[in-house]
């Protein structure tokens, strides 16, 4: 009987008042076990190494829009979880997705939020501008602080295309919930130090979007270089890193074939120069 | 004190059916229709904004008739119910047949437990892998729910419009001449008819998109592709 009438009460809720265009906030009212930060959490409990996480994601702007990749690795302490694993997803129609951090969390973070745009999207008949998707995604991270605090945070990084303005945009998160837009790249995941490094030096105003997935390619090989939890390309299997474009024409996620040959390149190249592409010193 | 009449609950029902009814006559009419690669929605619409047919999943739309603040309420609820069930569950999980049997309960508890009945009638409908997998469904304002194969009318003039569809309705027709066939059904409405692109609320479920099949028409193409039917 007590089912039933949760059933009922379910169906009734789906028609009650037209309320929010928001689907986190719906489901949070509806049915909040369904909402990664409103579960309960075991006190005084640390997470461990043993829950998978995911690492290195970089980020590239280029004059019309921008570019992001993941490396393929999840890690879990000094095991590797999955070497193909995929962090880079498409968020909506105009913007790219990627996490960091514990890696069920992460994909469901990714998941809430692909299905929070397009419910705006459906509802209000028009979709949120670059800022409001990213506002959005802040709360949601911030939603998980008390996960965060137990050992079990996920970070994400926005990429969008701003149709206003025509170019890409990069927005980063702390635990927390803050929201930071980044000039030009960015970085995150254990291996982003490295990274971030390397695209520094191999970035310029005027990439082309091939140009600018070569620059994400060579800042993942180079935390894959330095960083034990990110995975470099591997010829063997033929794992190659997620890079996806984002423009006005939409999000598009470069073929097996597109990544596979700007990564044989690239490790071709690092056998004459193992440290890759040398900026010039003055 | 005065003692309220009885009134039969046949006659309460039949009250409320002929209120329902006459409040849906009042409206202009739409039509659903099977085509080559889908299905096709098309509404004697002018406005572009407020929609009488809408996305509700990957391979779902909805289209209404009737009262606009009270199907929008069922618009809005179903793409809840989709959204909900394609989070919790899969993508491929979220079917018109399900969607159809909650607006068919929403409906008949609001019919037979209000005082006003919704002055709506809807049509949900799915596209498959082929016209043989396309389902539409026909929900009336007491919740009754129909299959229906080919095309559908409903609204104002709906007898009309319907023995419109039925004389000229081919199956399997291209885009353009189903366009034509629905745009002539709708202008049966009255005698004086004519409907132009600027008019007309126009969709798709296009089977051979990605991802999310339903795509709206704007006016510069519903016009191309009447001319090209007309030629």
């Amino acid at each position: 009987m007590a089912s039933h009438d949760a059933h009922t009460a379910r169906s009734a809720g789906l028609f009650a008042s037209p309320g929010t265009s928001s689907f986190s906030e719906f489901l949070g009212a509806y049915a909040p076990d369904l909402l990664p930060g409103a579960r309960p959490l075991p006190e005084g409990v640390t997470a461990g190494d043993e829950i998978p996480h995911g690492t290195t994601i970089v980020a590239v702007t280029f004059p019309g829009g921008v570019v992001m990749a993941g490396d393929r690795r999840a890690t879990a302490g000094n095991m590797i979880a999955q070497r193909d694993v995929e962090k880079v997803f498409r968020a909506d129609e105009f913007s790219a997705i990627a996490v960091a951090g514990t890696a069920g969390l992460g994909m469901e973070l990714v998941r809430l939020f692909q299905v929070e745009l397009e419910h705006y999207e459906k509802r209000e008949g028009r979709t949120l501008s670059v800022e409001g998707k990213a506002n959005r995604l802040a709360s949601m991270v911030r939603g998980n602080l008390a996960m965060a605090m137990q050992g079990l945070a996920v970070v994400p990084l926005f990429a969008g295309y701003d149709e206003v303005r025509d170019q890409g945009r990069i927005f980063s998160y702390d635990p927390a919930g803050g929201r930071y837009e980044e000039r030009d790249y960015h970085a995150i995941g254990s291996g982003s130090v490295f990274a971030r490094g390397s695209v520094k030096k191999l970035f310029r105003a005027d990439l082309s979007a091939e140009d600018a997935a070569l620059v994400c390619v060579q800042g993942l090989y180079d935390a894959a270089d330095d960083d034990s939890a990110t995975g470099g390309p591997d010829l063997a299997r033929g794992i190659f890193p997620v890079v996806a474009v984002v423009t006005a024409d939409g999000y598009r996620r470069l073929g097996e074939d597109e990544v596979g040959a700007v990564a044989r390149a690239v490790v071709e190249e690092r056998y004459d120069a193992p440290g890759g592409p040398t900026a010039p010193l003055r | 004190m005065s003692m309220p009449f009885y009134v039969s609950p046949e006659q309460q029902m039949k009250d409320k059916a002929d209120y329902a009814r006459k409040g849906i006559a009042r409206g202009r009419s739409v039509v659903v229709l099977q085509y080559a690669d889908g299905i096709l929605f098309v509404a004697d619409n002018p406005s572009r904004a407020l929609h009488k047919i809408s996305e509700i999943y990957d391979r779902i739309a909805f289209a209404a008739v009737g009262k606009y603040n009270e199907f929008e309420n069922l618009r809005l609820g179903g793409v809840r119910y989709a959204d909900v069930n394609g989070y919790q569950y899969d993508r491929r999980d979220v079917t018109a047949r399900g969607l159809a049997n909650v607006y068919a309960q929403s409906l008949g508890t609001i019919f037979t437990e209000t005082n006003k009945p919704y002055e709506v009638e809807l049509v949900v409908a799915e596209v498959g892998e082929d016209s043989g997998t396309d389902q539409i469904y026909r929900l009336t304002f007491d919740g009754s729910v129909a299959d229906e194969h080919g095309y559908v009318a409903m609204g104002g003039q709906a007898e009309a419009v319907a023995q419109s569809l039925k004389d000229r309705y081919q199956e399997g027709a291209p885009l353009a001449d189903a366009l034509r066939t629905a745009v002539r059904a709708l202008e049966a409405q009255d005698s004086e008819r004519r409907l132009a692109a600027e008019s007309l609320e126009v969709a798709v479920l296009d089977r051979n998109r990605e991802h999310r099949l339903f795509k709206r028409l704007p006016a510069a193409r519903i016009e191309e592709l009447l001319g090209a039917a007309d030629a």
